[in-house]
């Protein structure tokens, strides 16, 4: 283990998150983390302004090691001690502040599930070409009375309240605020 | 006291018998498990008629007993409480697959307690199936509580929503789920009528409104309501009207535009709720409705903000109507500013947890810091309970924090940079957490935090009488202060440890206590595998189980926990835990 410390030149690529110039005189002063740790991205996205304490007491060469993309502070798997739950929560606020409009489109028998952004998106059937392409399928012709006709494939989405409604009968402005996810629906299945 | 005991001892053989079933009538009302623990220990007559007796089992480590054997003790269990995975696998410190299933127990429920009416778990792995068979298998089930247990979908849910006829509890909490669709809540009869408590609020999916509203109007014993963030304010005021009952709400978030006229039926419908003792909710950012809240305040024992990344100047007019508050969660969004609020305004505060909006911030400015707490321990003197994120703390202010509040049963602090310094002094917060155990003799639960050596070991081993679980993590010097606390620390039950210098010398200090606690856990440790096995060895009793430590590059690494059990090495256990 000394060994390997040596080589390593542990202390000076030692995580010590204190501040700079703080004394460490004694071994029993220093954090107790002297062995080279991964550090997992939490954030991928994450971008941090590098806060200049941090970087001093950093080393490039600790960081360049781990091949990551850097934040200012590495981030340690399961610090600070929040619930995945909670830190989660935070994390998708910030995503629902970003713009795009991202819901799920599963198909029945599909083995999974797609995500499409329905901004990007003119009107239904630029949609509904799109969602062909990428599910290998064909809808029928739509007509207000009766639905799509002429394929057992039919396009519903999920709306605000929870019902699963059919794709096309509302404007599309009001559909692409209300449209929760979509599912492709097979044979004559009933919502 | 046992009155025999005062007698002298040529009498002390003569225990007074009481037939059977007196003693069963008097037994059948103990509650505490810790007490029915004790009596079971008094005669084996007692031990009889308490086993027959007890309704409830709890269960802290699901892997320390197995069910069979649970089933064998106790015949007569309606109520069961378990928990599975060690709490750092709250943190992902646990690998997924880990265990703790909880469809081995409810195959030997649906056998030996078909009258089972309750299942409360933590921590445990919940299947789609095992739902579905819990179902189906209990005709008179009636409350179910998931609290960060993962494996199971909203699918589940349906098969609860349909089949049990009788619930009156769904509480899911923060749970690692998959949220498919809240199609679940659509599932519950048509007149059904029995719920009581109906905790959604983790849940991402839209309900179904109607169906929401029809089931509170139904439900006139409906107490408890937290309802997840896409019920609108408007969709709430129908709800509340139809159940001002309350004594418990979480609201959705408070993102609706409403006018002038939906805000005071929003208002009026508040004002109705004249038992409302708890409140929660997520809410936005614009607060424009927050006052519809102030006349429920006034009532509010617990409010829990945690969800509510609201300003400081908010939270403080908020706190400013709970007069009455005595539990507080909030996000650290309060700010020392609107802590001060909390000291001025709410005296009977018991406990404060305050949690970081943004865990991963380095900003220091941002959140709260030791003049916050500070100030509540001088406001609110039976501060009992605090846990504490912060991005700086010194030793003096925990010094005065205590001696404005020597009764802490739970003091956890979380100074969020590993191995921080008192940031005035620069040392170690040894002299800090010295303190708390030197004042707060009745500490039962403690975390510590910042740049710590073995001295505050040393200190919590002289002085935690009480002490019952402690956290450390990036802490401690050496061997030595592990050691101090397994030496020291009578009443430990639960030990975690994470990136701590503590070897084997500090493992095996602890060959005569592990058998006392319920656990141990260590990981990003200096153990190695050869401590491990030695312990293993001398102690049969305990399941020793180590997995290789992922986070650590030098592949020597270990996860090790450590637990006392009557049921032998895990059967279940997936191929990267060993058992030694």
């Amino acid at each position: 283990m000394a060994a390997q410390g040596e080589d390593l030149n542990l202390e000076a690529t030692e995580l010590r998150l204190g501040l700079p110039g703080t004394v460490e005189s004694e071994k029993q002063q220093m954090p107790p983390s002297g062995r080279s740790m991964k550090r997992n991205l939490i954030d991928v996205n994450d971008e941090r302004e590098s806060n200049k304490e941090e970087s001093d007491g950093l080393s490039a060469q600790n960081c360049d090691k781990q091949d990551v993309h850097r934040p200012s502070k590495a981030q340690v798997v399961g610090w600070p001690p929040v619930r995945s739950y909670r830190k989660n929560c935070f994390q998708k606020k910030v995503e629902s502040e970003s713009t795009g409009a991202f819901i799920k489109v599963s198909m029945d028998g599909a083995p999974y599930l797609r995500k499409i952004d329905l901004k990007l998106y003119k009107g239904y059937s630029d949609l509904l070409k799109d969602l062909q392409d990428m599910f290998k399928f064909k809808v029928g012709e739509y007509c207000e009375r009766e639905g799509y006709n002429g394929s057992e494939f039919v396009p519903t989405y999920e709306d605000k309240d929870g019902d699963w409604m059919l794709v096309g009968d509302v404007p599309w402005n009001m559909f692409i605020t209300s449209c929760k996810r979509l599912r492709i629906m097979k044979g004559s299945s009933e919502v | 006291m046992d009155p025999s005991k005062s007698r002298d001892s040529a009498e002390s053989t003569r225990v007074i018998q009481f037939p059977n079933d007196v003693l069963e009538r008097i037994l059948s009302l103990i509650d505490s498990h810790r007490d029915r623990s004790a009596v079971s220990l008094v005669s084996k007559a007692w031990y009889n008629a308490e086993r027959w007796t007890r309704r409830h089992v709890f269960i802290g480590n699901c892997y320390a007993v197995s069910p069979q054997i649970v089933a064998r003790r106790f015949p007569n269990i309606r109520s069961v409480t378990l928990k599975g995975k060690p709490r750092f696998s709250d943190f992902n410190l646990v690998p997924p697959n880990w265990g703790a299933e909880v469809h081995a127990w409810l195959a030997v429920f649906a056998d030996q307690y078909p009258l089972l009416e309750e299942l409360r778990l933590k921590r445990m792995t919940v299947t789609d199936e095992s739902l579905k068979f819990l179902a189906r298998k209990f005709q008179k089930f009636r409350a179910l509580s998931l609290l960060s247990c993962d494996g199971f979908s909203t699918n589940g849910l349906e098969a609860i929503a349909t089949d049990c006829r009788h619930l009156t509890e769904l509480d899911i909490q923060e749970n690692g789920i998959d949220d498919i669709s809240g199609n679940w809540l659509s599932c519950f009869p048509e007149n059904f009528t029995s719920l009581e408590v109906l905790n959604f609020a983790s849940l991402s999916s839209d309900v179904n409104f109607d169906a929401l509203e029809r089931l509170v109007s139904q439900c006139k014993s409906l107490k408890i309501l937290k309802v997840n963030k896409n019920i609108t304010l408007e969709q709430l005021q129908r709800l509340l009207v139809r159940a001002p009952q309350l004594t418990e709400l979480g609201t959705g978030s408070f993102l609706q535009e409403l006018t002038a006229h939906q805000y005071e039926e929003l208002e009026r419908a508040f004002i109705g709720c004249k038992n409302l003792h708890a409140l929660s909710g997520s809410w936005e950012a614009t607060t424009l409705y927050l006052p519809v809240l102030y006349p429920a305040c006034t009532n509010l024992t617990f409010l829990n903000l945690s969800y509510a990344a609201l300003p400081s100047e908010e939270l403080a007019k908020l706190v400013a109507h709970c007069p009455h508050l005595q539990r507080l969660w909030v996000l650290d969004t309060i700010e020392d500013v609107g802590l001060q609020a909390v000291a001025s305004n709410c005296p009977l505060l018991e406990e404060l947890r305050v949690f970081p909006a943004d865990p991963y911030d380095q900003d220091i400015n941002r959140g709260v810091t030791e003049s916050g707490f500070l100030a509540v321990s001088l406001g609110c003197r039976k501060l009992h309970y605090v846990l504490y994120f912060c991005r700086q703390m010194t030793n003096a202010a925990v010094a005065r924090i205590v001696q404005n509040c020597p009764g802490f049963t739970h003091f956890r602090l979380c100074i969020m940079k590993p191995g921080q310094p008192d940031y005035v002094t620069n040392e170690p917060m040894d002299e800090g957490f010295g303190a708390v155990v030197k004042t707060c003799t009745n500490l039962r639960r403690l975390g510590v935090s910042g740049l710590l050596t073995d001295l505050t070991f040393e200190y919590i081993g002289r002085y935690a009488k009480n002490l019952e679980t402690l956290s450390v993590a990036f802490a401690g010097g050496s061997d030595r202060g592990m050691q101090c606390i397994l030496d020291g620390c009578p009443k430990l039950r639960k030990l975690e440890i994470r990136d701590s210098p503590f070897g084997n010398g500090a493992l095996l200090s602890g060959l005569e206590k592990y058998e006392s606690m319920r656990s141990l856990w260590m990981s990003a440790c200096k153990v190695t595998l050869n401590g491990c096995k030695m312990l293993a060895r001398q102690r049969p009793r305990l399941n020793v189980e180590v997995m290789k430590d992922e986070d650590m590059d030098d592949g020597q690494s270990y996860k090790v926990y450590v637990y006392r059990t009557v049921a032998g090495p895990r059967t279940d256990a997936p191929s990267f835990v060993h058992t030694l």
